[in-house]
């Protein structure tokens, strides 16, 4: 398992650094400098020097490491790191040099308690936050019921959820948010298109509710097993949340909980199948002679008109030796940026229905030895409320409670696409 | 949420130890509310954090420990767990505060003391904390109970017999009915650890204590579900309904949002496999693991890494999993780079003569993008497909020359050396391109692709019209060639005097190179073979052609598949570094547990054909070098913390093992589950067994009493 954990900045040096076992010394920090911070070809998340294994993610300017001897669960070890992350966020809002140094203290505490000799522990957020705080605690003054409370809820079935939570109003907000994934060949066929979906809930319910949570009626889960109906949506994959009842879903496809208090995701789907585009990219690129490229690119929004899709943002690659790009938008603002050989189209708004055209024309410098430029393909960033893009629909919530408090529901829809819409030309 | 924001990066500066000893004396007199202990505190955390030596104020430090705020407690533990070690002499001035916290009413105080003693693996605190870690054992809090737990994993690796004298390891192995999930996780991860000991006792379950554990796993936290899962391999099913009703159980863990805990379910599912009988629910299992698997690509990209160089092995073992989802598998433009080259491989297994077009049409793709690497492995790719799937070879072919066209020198190399490979899978088809390889001479100057385009101009010598002066030329350099290409010179230009025998050209150009290779080349592997054929066309030419140009065996693609038996026994190790390097562990990670299938009646009789027996352990003296793609020897001579690794290793127990046989064996069978499940005692296991009747049914502990 986990023999050490460590934090380094941009520069390499440490800002965290935790043995959990002998089988180090804080100087193999110096080993991972050397080996993946000052290298600037790092080619894997893992490296392996003998029998010392380095897993890394890089989160803002930061590397977050962790060193082991063993023949460790590498899935495991970088769910730790992104739970780390995660954690961190909800404790300091972001994740950087200044406020892991601003709360060095505090990530010691943490790391000592979510895990133990290297085996990750308990690591819920909620209750992480009922006994590790920055407030100043007397360590007589605890009273020993409410660790109890703490301890048990700790290790418990529902380890992600506070017994005592309370609300004047109860509410929850359902969030489906959808990634879509595009690639389309030059020939304007789509190669693939799926949509990555996460359905994100903020749950502010008193005491212990018991949730029940209903998609589309013709929904199509594992759609493997089952021929569906065309006009069905059909889900490739699904994952859930820990406090999702997996053997009932198995048996009855009811999705069930008893949800964290406050931000956690529910699910996360995948589906291929009868994949909507929000926008259609239809791109010219000429190359005229050695010493321009005409661009004529066509966006158009695929939705109804209702709806609008915002903060779009093409980035139209240029060849490397460009000199200038001369741009006429009748929508948004383009601008040449020479340092990532791209035009940048930005666009606040295109409303269902609409298109919107780009012409540009860019100047090459010539050159003796002109390399075929590699024409990388046009990336699409935009989102669209109110849509879901594998036509997937919350049909309801329903919450019990003993209580039986009456609870507010709302739902919203997102798609989006960042940096995986892409459109070769 | 709220969130919190601490204002501590002040404390991030290099200080003195004198300062901060005084700093703390002179808190000692007035300290509202702790303040300045606290600040000097951090300080000091601080430059342990920046690898500055505190040890020195051990002493001042320690005084702190009393002070009831939690967070200045917290803190003198972090730097008892930095320091504690080197101060064996001092170390006992705090144990009497860890004791009377190990005894507190509150329970995390409780868990934090035993899991900070614990952390300090020194005679005198392990030895204070061994009765406080057995009422901790069985403390009536369960989270003080999971602590324990791992501490025992603690004690056991400062002091294996020790801890097991003290019989740590059977509290340990009672917990495992603990009615918290929790806790009973903690214990499968510290059994499995100790279990993966060389030294230490060997863990193994039955099929009660299986069950039990899994219907922990309903519980347990997503970490603790991972250690359950992977404790399932010590189970060896018996029967194959045993396997089968197991896996049903842990086949909805394939829906935990988790990556590892869905990885480990594959692993579990993969090795239970091995033990059923009903092929329908082997080719559903099957069918369920694909969409989990492409699922684990919206992952971060460290954990794709990982996933998609396990699918790469489970896609050899069980062909069936993702076998239409190769689109899933094209790379995206802006994936990382070990992303790129993993998903590569993938499309390459995948493809077949259905979707062959869309991967070829990917592959030129990655042939146009920057990165060198993937550039190359991209068209030494089309070339593979050629020779997997012969109805995509004439578009692959086609694909090629135009990347040759391109000229871009690394993209050309690359693309001569696989078509070496396909002339020889279709013979006779291809050869029309030779023209067009033979313009692209020049831009040749790596080994590989010079030696491939060599034995191109050799081989069909006869079909070249200007083969005599090619080689001729790429003759001139003879003498400065690298090995692989003066081998390929040799042979080729003895082709071409087989078919040329009558030039005069060719009588001067063979005769020059066989001079070379058998006088003024050292390697002797060049010398043998010029010798040879110089004796060969010396004695009899006619029988010399036949030799030389015998019809050479046809490339299949058989070969890049890996052997059963190494599979079955790498997918054991699903989602750990071994599967990710595609290495068993112990080949290059020092005291790793290697694992093989163990037979039972319940064992597919293919699988059992190609079982691979485990060989002993065998402790190697020497940090292990592993060439390759996989994990690399440290460059520099003194790695800090490698020098661990070249500590003679401890002995015991080869001692122990072979000479002090009094072993002892707790073996019992509660008669409830009706199994006749054995545990496999090791071969040569034939020490004295106790018959104890407790739950444990055939639960090997094997302790060596020393």
């Amino acid at each position: 398992m986990i023999s050490a954990f460590f934090i380094f900045n941009q520069k390499g040096e440490v800002l965290i650094s935790r043995l959990y076992r002998t089988d180090f010394k804080r100087s193999i920090a110096d080993v991972f400098r050397i080996q993946v911070v000052s290298n600037s070809d790092v080619r894997s998340p893992i490296i392996t020097l003998g029998s010392t294994s380095f897993f890394h993610v890089r989160v803002n300017n930061l590397y977050i490491v962790c060193v082991t001897k063993t023949n460790a669960n590498a899935a495991l070890v970088f769910e730790f790191c992104y739970r780390f992350i995660s954690i961190a966020k909800s404790y300091f809002g972001k994740v950087d040099e200044e406020s892991v140094k601003n709360n060095f203290v505090l990530i010691y505490e943490l790391i000592d308690e979510i895990s133990d000799y290297g085996y990750p522990q308990n690591s819920e957020i909620d209750t992480l936050k009922s006994y590790i705080t920055t407030e100043s605690v007397i360590s007589s003054a605890i009273a020993a019921e409410e660790s109890s409370k703490i301890t048990t809820q700790a290790t418990g079935a529902t380890s992600w959820r506070r017994g005592d939570v309370k609300y004047k109003k109860n509410e929850a907000f359902v969030d489906v948010v959808e990634t879509v994934n595009l690639s389309m060949s030059a020939k304007g066929t789509v190669l693939r298109a799926d949509v990555d979906g996460h359905i994100q809930m903020r749950a502010y319910l008193s005491g212990t509710p018991e949730c029940k949570f209903g998609l589309n009626d013709k929904l199509v889960i594992d759609k493997n097993s089952q021929g569906g109906a065309s006009d069905a949506v059909e889900l490739d994959d699904c994952r859930f949340h820990q406090c999702v009842r997996l053997n009932e879903f198995d048996t009855s496809r009811t999705i069930s909980f008893i949800p964290p208090d406050g931000e956690f995701e529910l699910m996360r789907y995948r589906s291929t199948s009868n994949v909507k585009l929000p926008l259609r990219v239809i791109p010219t690129v000429n190359e005229i002679g050695t010493t321009q490229v005409s661009y004529n690119i066509a966006v158009k929004a695929n939705f109804g008109t209702k709806l609008s899709a915002t903060n779009v943002v093409l980035r139209i690659p240029t060849p490397l030796n460009t000199t200038g790009v001369d741009c006429k938008v009748a929508n948004g603002k383009a601008k040449y940026v020479p340092a990532e050989n791209v035009v940048v189209w930005k666009i606040p708004r295109i409303q269902g229905g609409q298109e919107c055209t780009f012409n540009a024309t860019a100047g090459l410098t010539s050159t003796t030895t002109r390399q075929v430029w590699a024409r990388p393909p046009i990336d699409v960033d935009f989102e669209v409320l109110m849509l879901t893009a594998s036509g997937l629909i919350v049909r309801f919530l329903k919450v019990f409670e003993k209580s039986n408090y009456h609870s507010i529901k709302w739902v919203r829809y997102l798609t989006k696409a960042s940096g995986s819409y892409q459109i070769r030309f | 949420m709220s969130t919190q924001q601490g204002q501590d990066a002040k404390f991030f500066q290099r200080g003195k130890i004198e300062e901060f000893r005084a700093e703390l004396q002179a808190a000692e007199a007035k300290d509202k509310k702790y303040q300045k202990r606290k600040t000097v505190l951090k300080k000091i955390v601080a430059n342990i954090t920046m690898g500055n030596d505190m040890s020195p104020l051990f002493h001042d430090v320690i005084q702190c420990i009393g002070t009831p705020l939690l967070e200045i407690k917290k803190m003198v533990y972090l730097f008892l767990v930095s320091y504690g070690r080197s101060k064996p002499d001092q170390i006992h001035l705090v144990i009497p505060s860890f004791l009377q916290d190990c005894s507190d009413r509150n329970p995390l105080i409780r868990a934090l003391a035993i899991r900070t003693m614990s952390y300090i693996p020194i005679p005198v605190v392990t030895e204070a904390l061994g009765d406080q870690l057995r009422h901790c054992l069985k403390d009536r809090d369960p989270y003080v109970r999971k602590t324990a737990a791992i501490c025992v994993a603690k004690v056991y690796t400062a002091d294996p017999r020790k801890a097991e004298r003290k019989g740590f390891v059977e509290l340990l192995r009672d917990m495992l009915i603990d009615e918290n999930a929790t806790v009973v996780a903690n214990a499968v991860a510290a059994l499995s650890e100790i279990g993966d000991r060389q030294d230490g006792v060997i863990f193994k379950l039955n099929l009660t204590i299986a069950n039990k554990l899994l219907g922990a796993l309903g519980e347990s936290s997503e970490w603790g579900q991972i250690y359950i899962l992977d404790s399932l391999l010590r189970y060896v099913p018996e029967q194959h309904a045993d396997a089968e009703m197991m896996a049903e159980r842990v086949i909805v863990q394939l829906q935990h949002a988790n990556s590892a805990v869905v990885l480990t379910t594959i692993k579990a599912l993969l090795y239970l496999m091995n033990y059923i009988g009903d092929r329908r629910l082997i080719d559903y299992i099957c069918r369920k693991m694909g969409p989990p698997l492409v699922t684990l690509l919206s992952s971060g990209p460290e954990v794709q890494y990982v996933a998609l160089r396990n699918i790469l092995l489970i896609i050899q073992r069980r062909p069936t999993v993702l076998k239409n989802d190769v689109k899933a598998f094209f790379c995206k433009y802006n994936d990382p780079i070990y992303v790129k080259l993993a998903k590569l491989e993938i499309m390459y297994r995948l493809a077949r003569e259905e979707n062959a077009r869309e991967v070829l049409a990917e592959l030129e793709e990655y042939a146009s993008e920057v990165d060198v690497d993937f550039v190359r492995k991209a068209v030494r790719s089309i070339g593979r497909l050629a020779i997997k799937v012969e109805p995509a070879a004439d578009k692959c072919i086609e694909s090629l020359l135009k990347l040759i066209e391109t000229k871009v020198t690394y993209v050309v190399q690359e693309a001569v050396i696989v078509t070496k490979d396909i002339f020889r899978r279709y013979p006779g088809k291809y050869e029309g391109i030779i023209p067009k390889l033979c313009e692209n001479l020049d831009a040749l100057d790596e080994p590989e692709a010079k030696a491939a385009m060599v034995w191109i101009l050799g081989q069909f010598a006869d079909k070249i019209d200007n083969a005599d002066e090619l080689l001729d030329d790429l003759v001139y350099s003879f003498l400065d060639e690298p090995a692989e290409v003066q081998l390929a010179l040799l042979t080729a230009v003895v082709k071409l005097f087989i078919y040329k025998s009558q030039s005069e050209v060719t009588k001067a150009l063979v005769h020059k190179v066989l001079k070379w290779a058998t006088e003024d080349i050292d390697n002797p592997d060049l010398r043998d073979r010029g010798f040879m054929y110089w004796r060969m066309l010396a004695m009899n030419p006619a029988v010399a052609a036949e030799i030389v140009l015998a019809e050479k065996p046809a490339i299949t693609t058989d070969s890049d598949r890996m052997d059963r038996g190494a599979l079955d026994q790498l997918l054991l190790h699903t989602g750990t570094l071994g599967s990710i390097y595609h290495k068993n562990p112990e080949t290059f990670i020092r005291n790793a547990a290697g694992r093989a299938l163990i037979d039972s009646p319940a064992l597919n009789a293919n699988s059992r054909a190609v079982l691979v027996t485990l060989a002993r352990p065998q402790l190697p003296p020497t940090v292990i070098s592993v060439s390759g793609p996989g994990p690399v020897e440290p460059t520099r001579p003194s790695q800090p913390g490698e020098a661990a690794d070249n500590v003679p290793l401890p002995t015991i127990m080869e001692s122990s093992r072979s000479d002090e046989r009094d072993l002892l064996d707790i073996e019992g069978d509660d008669g409830a589950g009706g199994d006749s499940g054995e545990g496999y005692p090791d071969g040569d296991d034939d020490g004295p067994v106790t018959k104890a009747a407790d739950p444990y049914a055939s639960w090997v502990v094997r302790l060596v009493v020393t």
